[in-house]
């Protein structure tokens, strides 16, 4: 009795205990490093396609980390890390209306500043 | 941040636990303080914030015919007599993620119950953090000085000015507000009201060292919004 009696405090002592330094100390080492490429990709003046899928790439590499793990989200229960995530596909949705809205207001800018506007 | 445990009650992982964890008839975040559950409900709401101004960026940017100003040469610093592009934007990356680094380990010790190391990290947190809001001030008066404003800029299309403004303004007040409170987190700290029990924010609960992971969510949102600007303003 008494020896399970240790065990569980051994357990419920490891569960209090917080995640090694190692941890932090290597996302941080890779944000330094993403970072570090994303400059590199304005350093060499990467254009069109090129350019623009490596800064979202490294971004959201970059923003993944922190959540994951300097924000402990890894580490959470579901209940909250879907109720924090799932309302970004509003933002997703809104992104994509607004980018429909530019490319209409650019063309009929671009129109009517040939044509000229009405009467 | 550690599986939590409540006796006679199963707590299952993954997305059944959140099911049942939703559906339970207690309190929905098991094992979540509830300053931390509201910081995060905070950060949602300022997520939204910033995606709107991130997204009419975006419109004003691509709705108008006129040339957009090219930012790696709007943002280069003459370093030894060459300009580098981005430069003091890349520094202002540099301290923002060192100090966020600092602030998570700052978090861990904090759960440790290591005072001293938590207090330290907390001022180099706050130091960083101070730091970024000088380089800040730099590029400002930098850029005022060539003549832009957020009606008009020497650059290229009006717009720029006031979307650089309003965003990196909006996301230095947040910086600024972050640093008042991790100076008051790290006398908190070092006079040891968390050992003492003496109370929290807006509460007569007593404080915890959760109180300093709360703080860091904080912080780690204005570094994670940070990656975003850098992104779309500065390399896009």
């Amino acid at each position: 009795m008494e020896n399970t009696n240790n065990i569980e405090k051994t357990e419920k002592k490891e569960e209090a205990s917080t995640h090694k330094i190692g941890i932090y100390l290597w996302i941080w080492t890779l944000l330094f490093v993403l970072s570090f490429f994303s400059y590199m990709v304005d350093w060499y003046q990467f254009q069109g396609m090129l350019r623009w899928s490596l800064i979202l790439f490294f971004m959201f590499l970059k923003a993944g980390l922190i959540m994951a793990f300097f924000m402990h989200l890894f580490w959470e229960r579901y209940a909250l890390v879907n109720v924090l995530l799932w309302p970004m596909t509003a933002i997703a949705c809104f992104i994509f209306l607004m980018a429909a809205e530019f490319q209409y207001t650019l063309f009929s800018r671009l129109f009517y500043f040939v044509v000229g506007g009405g009467a | 941040m550690s599986e939590p445990k409540i006796d006679g009650f199963e707590l299952k992982p993954g997305f059944k636990g959140m099911a049942s964890d939703t559906a339970s008839d207690q309190t929905m975040f098991k094992g979540v303080h509830w300053g931390k559950a509201m910081m995060w409900i905070f950060l949602l709401s300022d997520t939204f914030v910033f995606s709107c101004f991130l997204i009419s960026y975006m419109k004003g940017r691509g709705s108008t015919p006129v040339e957009w100003p090219n930012p790696s040469e709007v943002f280069a610093l003459e370093a030894f007599g060459v300009p580098v592009p981005l430069l003091l934007i890349a520094l202002m990356t540099f301290v923002l993620i060192t100090s966020s680094g600092t602030m998570a380990i700052a978090v861990k010790y904090g759960y440790e119950k290591n005072r001293k190391m938590c207090g330290w990290l907390l001022l180099a947190t706050a130091l960083g953090g101070l730091t970024f809001v000088g380089m800040q001030a730099y590029e400002w008066s930098k850029l005022i000085h060539e003549g832009v404003r957020p009606w008009e800029n020497p650059f290229g299309a009006a717009q720029f000015g006031s979307f650089f403004f309003m965003i990196t303004g909006f996301h230095g007040f947040h910086v600024s507000i972050g640093v008042i409170f991790l100076f008051i987190y790290t006398y908190k700290v070092f006079a040891g009201h968390y050992e003492k029990g003496k109370k929290g924010w807006f509460t007569k609960l007593k404080g915890d060292y959760v109180e300093i992971e709360i703080l860091g969510l904080y912080w780690h949102f204005v570094d994670l919004v940070w990656v975003f600007i850098f992104a779309f303003f500065y390399l896009w």
